[in-house]
């Protein structure tokens, strides 16, 4: 690599912007500035009108008046909004457990030499990797209620004998929901632990087997607390994202069978979007920030915990 | 690792292995044997006596050619393209420069802001789309590719910048020292020492970001509304559902169709993905 040096009398020649840069403060500000146009005006600004907007009474084609916590009082009494609530509490809970378990399954079976290991670990990240649209109109095919591909299986196998509606019912409608948001995001745990399990080194492992712990006891006192800080963070994100999820349920359901499915999101979508409630819309998706906030701040403190331990 | 007789090494890892390799990829095999599939067969109820679901012994590209002749398909491949490729740049140029100043110079602020940037990696899409689309709409970006161009580097470059940050962190600082003392102005250490070492995560932090934005779904479904603007996601829902009519065939072949880019991006760098999905994880 040639490092272009610069005599002195050339660097006196420097414009007194490019001097300007060679004080750290003012570089640092030229770097992040249009990272903070971008940010400022696409999120901070955002969330500071959809409090506004939240806090009036707008409609589509009409901007509305201040009603403060009005919107707020209504989808607090709202029967819809708390089957959303439970149902995202739910959705996330039972999905990241399984997760979380599958996904580390997965990621010892994987850490291990073996003959085709890079193809498989490849392959095993495609869920996680295509749209999620897409791959979700696939499982919305195979949960389809008279072409089912799932029923024709399970019917061969004797295991059923009528027909399963996947999506006509509101408890296997969630069900099917769980089943694909696991199927997507075991992958993202797996290598995500993988590359965790790596940094492990084999020797603690052997120390403790030559100490006589049993497989079982090895993982649990060995592999669990070192995998633990990387475990936290992979949580958090999915957490996150799994709070916050739109597409599938979109997708799959809609929300439906009579609005027994519904998210944060899609219900904020179908009142703010579809009924043109821009205002109740809001307050909906606003509703998922203190959750989130929470969700954010214990699960950091936590993190800090288990890294200074 | 493995102890013990051949049976117990198939029982605790190649026949688990085997099954998780199997679910994760079915649905695929079966959006492709639909894709393929002539619609005599598709819609044959589960348990009509001569279903053979697994395969189809009349393969015919009908469902493609639909895709071309009757819908927009091919534009839709071209939005999501164009869209991903420039919000991917804008990303990665802001994503580069703000991890270069909060990994490697000392400001005030630094660690505020480094906080900062963390929280909004966090900030989901979905509690924003409502007032961001007011916005879109009063900034005249509405039914335009620009109105994702420019939100899609929202998410994009708290990612980049984060991923970056653990990059830069990683370069020893006496490599800049060195250029600095034979007289390198900090700016040419910047672009000509520093960053060039870093070009292994610039290469995952964009391959990442292309992949998302090829995923995004809500603000292209709330921000754009006329046919030939949407992307592959949207357009696939909204032109292949017609009120409770499903097209599968033409939609599981575009949903295979839509994949192909984001699959031949990622078979070529799964490496740095690998990277940068756990280098995205790192504290």
């Amino acid at each position: 690599m040639a490092v272009t040096a610069l005599s002195a009398a050339e660097s006196k020649r420097l414009s007194p912007r490019l001097r300007k840069l060679e004080d750290e403060r003012w570089l640092a500000m030229a770097l992040l500035a249009p990272t903070a146009i971008l940010l400022g005006l696409f999120i901070a600004y955002p969330f500071f009108e959809g409090v506004l907007l939240s806090l009036s009474s707008a409609r589509v084609g009409d901007p509305g008046h201040f009603v403060g916590l009005k919107n707020f009082y209504k989808i607090w009494d709202d029967s819809i909004f708390r089957t959303t609530v439970w149902n995202t509490f739910w959705y996330t809970g039972v999905t990241t457990v399984f997760k979380l378990a599958l996904g580390l399954w997965l990621a010892i079976l994987l850490n291990r030499h073996f003959k085709g290991k890079a193809i498989i670990r490849a392959f095993i990240l495609l869920p996680f990797i295509i749209p999620t649209v897409l791959s979700t109109f696939a499982w919305k095919w195979m949960f389809d209620p008279t072409f089912s591909v799932i029923n024709w299986t399970l019917f061969q196998l004797g295991l059923i004998t009528t027909r399963i509606n996947w999506l006509g019912d509101p408890d296997l409608a969630m069900t099917s929901i769980i089943i694909i948001n696991i199927w997507r995001g075991v992958p993202f745990f797996a290598i995500t632990l993988l590359a965790g399990l790596q940094t492990i080194s084999p020797e603690l492992h052997e120390a403790a087997a030559i100490d006589g712990a049993r497989p079982w006891a090895r993982f649990w006192h060995v592999t669990w607390p070192l995998l633990m800080p990387v475990t936290l963070v992979v949580v958090l994100f999915s957490v996150i994202q799994t709070f916050a999820d739109f597409q599938l349920v979109y997708v799959m359901t809609g929300g439906g069978p009579a609005n027994a499915t519904h998210l944060f999101a899609t219900y904020a979508y179908q009142l703010g979007i579809g009924t043109g409630l821009l205002s109740e819309g809001a307050a909906i998706s606003l509703a998922m920030f203190p959750f989130l906030f929470v969700i954010v701040v214990v699960q950091l403190l936590y993190i800090r915990r288990v890294e200074t331990r | 690792m493995i102890e013990g007789a051949l049976w117990r090494r198939w029982v605790f890892y190649n026949l688990p292995l085997t099954l998780f390799v199997f679910v994760l990829l079915f649905p695929f095999y079966w959006m492709i044997v639909t894709t393929f599939r002539p619609d005599g067969e598709l819609y044959l109820p589960w348990n009509a006596p001569n279903y053979m679901p697994f395969w189809t012994n009349n393969p015919t590209l009908e469902h493609i050619l639909y895709l071309f002749e009757e819908t927009n398909f091919a534009r839709w491949m071209f939005n999501t393209m164009f869209i991903a490729l420039v919000s991917t740049v804008i990303s990665l140029f802001c994503g580069v420069l703000a991890g270069y100043a909060l990994a490697r110079l000392n400001f005030p602020y630094a660690g505020g802001l480094g906080t900062a940037i963390f929280i909004t990696y966090l900030v989901p899409q979905t509690l924003l789309f409502i007032p961001l689309a007011e916005i879109i709409r009063n900034f005249q970006l509405g039914d335009t590719p620009w109105s994702l161009i420019l939100t899609y580097p929202t998410f994009l470059i708290p990612f980049c910048t984060w991923l970056m940050m653990g990059y830069f962190k990683a370069i020893p600082k006496e490599l800049e020292e060195c250029a600095r003392i034979d007289g390198a102005s900090r700016w040419k250490a910047m672009v000509y020492i520093i960053i060039p070492v870093a070009v292994p995560g610039i290469l995952s932090s964009g391959i990442i970001a292309f992949t998302l934005s090829w995923n995004e779904f809500i603000y292209a479904l709330v921000f754009l509304s006329s046919p030939d603007q949407k992307t592959v996601p949207v357009g696939v829902t909204s032109e292949l559902i017609r009120g409770d009519v499903f097209f599968w065939g033409p939609l599981m072949a575009g949903a295979l169709l839509g994949s192909i880019p984001v699959a031949i991006v990622y078979s070529f760098f799964v490496e740095h993905y690998v990277a940068g999905l756990t280098g995205s994880v790192k504290g």
